[in-house]
């Protein structure tokens, strides 16, 4: 039983990526939405999300990424998540997430395979991720 | 006259100092062996006796307070989840109360650490792990491990609010002495340590001053007996804020290098100070302390040499006349001969040098790092801990500054170093010396004389 039955998300930017906007509609919309957001903001490192989501009790990661190195940035995020007892965590990685244009089936095969459960291309509204993460927790 | 006592009672020696509130005026210290094995009061009235010779007349004193750190002062034990975390936060709640951290332990307790725990023998638990609401598991597995534990110290539960009643039940099932605070981290990086620190400090009256034959001076004085470094604390803060009727200093740091240990305070909010800067990590208190146990003058004079190195030392610290040799010869010696006061000017130059690493490395572990991240838009800055590169004063107390021959040498090791921008240590402070012991002091009166005390800091605290 969590003390206001909600479920817990950590989102945060990862990387070296400093775009600021984008997380806090994320963390308004998903606020709004009736999860209990961590935000830990931009500039995180794989650690920052995984260390929050152990001490937080987090249902669900949602790593953000706009600047085009995400799939550099999110290499390896399942293998640690794994190594910190957090392997059934359900993970989701969202934004321009490759450099130039890449046709987004590939893109989104290359997070799958990484370990991601979902993966959205830029331009998709918060509903999509909110939708999808109440279906994926059992949320009616 | 209104005069004051105050009673430092420390691991060797009891410390009384005669100050009288009237002219702000110190009249005289005396000092005398710590007697806490039989009775810490023949110690203290052997001190009063020689502060009478000197003319000081101690049964006129209004006020008499007293702080310690006899007995090994206030050993503590932090538990938490993440060690950057709630470990983290843990540490901090403790050292902030003024205690010792024999150890930190993370995630789930092992049986290699309990056995730790009972060898370090600590006074006090502190066990958290968990933001309100976030992981339960760890902290009630921890709570049946130390529920097995020999040790009787009492437990303080400070973590997950949501499991603090499941904890709290475990230890008392094995009729452990449990106390529970708030949270010391609510919320994600959210720092709250004030109620942990409280109750600590309450067990600590409670209970730990009877443990410890302290008692007795409880009767003496007249408000409560706290732990050394927590009057060193009020002191930092105390000059940092100002009291109601008197201006403060701003930023201070104090940097106070002991036999044992070298203890950092700032009292700074450690915010940036160049634009564009992101933070991150565990927020910060105002009044920060770090304890580092491996660098020290004399207990711990072989923990530096090897954390530093000999070449570094002989480099970096100590003039081209002394040798390897004589540096190992002397580390021996001392760490040895813990009472070891230096004969000849080599001898003394190798104390300098050991202060002078010390520090250089407990100011870098106490203060923040930038660091430069280069993105595709320019380069970005993420802070870790506090800048105190536009800190106003630094503060040095301590033996080897005190009665040493060039203290400013030494703590200018405590500055910034262009060749290390990354570490936000005090550029251009005005540096003081604590040269009549005053600061414990002075962190007992700000309790109940704050302007005064001020004052009595700004007398005695000398430029160098």
């Amino acid at each position: 039983m969590k003390y206001d039955d909600k479920k817990t998300i950590v989102i945060g930017v990862i990387g070296s990526d400093v775009h600021s906007v984008g997380i806090r509609i994320l963390d308004e919309a998903f606020s709004e939405a009736g999860f209990n957001v961590v935000n830990i903001g931009v500039l995180s490192s794989q650690e920052d999300f995984i260390n929050a989501a152990i001490e937080t009790d987090a249902d669900a990661i949602l790593v953000s990424s706009l600047y085009g190195h995400g799939e550099l940035d999110c290499k390896g995020f399942k293998e640690k998540c794994i190594e910190a007892g957090l392997g059934d965590l359900i993970l989701y990685v969202g934004g321009n997430l490759v450099v130039g244009k890449q046709d987004w089936p590939t893109t989104e095969k290359k997070f799958l395979d990484m370990g991601f459960d979902r993966a959205y291309p830029p331009g998709t509204l918060p509903e999509k991720p909110i939708e999808d993460l109440k279906n994926d927790l059992g949320i009616k | 006259m209104e005069l004051a006592l105050l009673i430092d009672i420390g691991s060797t020696y009891t410390k009384v100092t005669a100050i009288d509130l009237e002219t702000v005026e110190l009249k005289g210290t005396a000092q005398a062996a710590t007697t806490v094995a039989e009775d810490v009061n023949i110690g203290i009235n052997k001190a009063i006796e020689e502060l009478r010779a000197m003319g000081v007349e101690p049964t006129e004193a209004k006020h008499k307070l007293a702080c310690s750190s006899a007995a090994g002062g206030l050993k503590m034990i932090a538990v938490g989840l993440v060690p950057e975390l709630t470990s983290e936060a843990a540490k901090r709640a403790a050292l902030g109360a003024g205690a010792k951290v024999g150890h930190v332990f993370c995630y789930e307790l092992t049986d290699d650490e309990l056995d730790q725990i009972t060898k370090y023998s600590p006074d006090i638990i502190l066990l958290a792990g968990g933001t309100d609401g976030g992981n339960k598991d760890v902290i009630i597995h921890n709570a049946k491990k130390l529920a097995e534990l020999k040790v009787d110290a009492p437990i303080i539960v400070a973590g997950n609010k949501t499991a603090a009643s499941a904890v709290e039940k475990v230890l008392r099932a094995a009729s452990k002495e449990v106390y529970v605070a708030e949270n010391v981290m609510p919320k994600l990086e959210c720092l709250n340590i004030e109620p942990a620190k409280k109750i600590i400090r309450e067990v600590f009256l409670n209970r730990i001053i009877y443990a410890k034959g302290l008692a007795k001076v409880s009767e003496y004085v007249d408000s409560p007996i706290i732990p050394t470094p927590s009057a060193v604390m009020k002191a930092a803060k105390l000059l940092a804020k100002g009291s109601n009727n008197e201006a403060g200093l701003g930023d201070v740091m104090v940097v106070d290098i002991g036999g044992a240990t070298t203890d950092v305070d700032s009292a700074a909010t450690g915010e940036p100070t160049k634009q564009g800067v992101t933070l991150r990590g565990l927020e910060e208190p105002f009044v920060k302390r770090t304890v580092e146990g491996d660098l020290g003058m004399r207990y711990s004079a072989l923990a530096l040499v090897e954390e530093v190195g000999i070449k570094n030392i002989l480099k970096n610290y100590l003039p081209p006349n002394i040798e390897e040799k004589m540096l190992v010869e002397y580390v021996e010696k001392i760490s040895k001969n813990t009472d070891y006061v230096p004969c000849d000017d080599i001898e003394k130059e190798i104390d300098a040098g050991i202060a002078k690493a010390a520090t250089d490395l407990a100011v870098k572990r106490h203060v923040g790092r930038i660091e430069t991240v280069y993105s595709p838009f320019g380069a970005a800055y993420v802070q870790h801990g506090k800048d105190l590169t536009q800190l106003n004063y630094l503060i040095g107390t301590g033996g080897i500054l005190i009665y040493g021959e060039n203290p400013k040498e030494i703590l200018k090791h405590g500055l910034y170093d262009s060749s290390q921008p990354d570490i936000l240590a005090p550029e251009n402070p005005k540096i003081l010396l604590d040269e009549k012991y005053l600061l414990s002091s002075i962190g007992l009166l700000s309790e109940i004389v704050p302007d005064k005390a001020l004052r009595l800091a700004k007398q005695y605290l000398k430029e160098i």
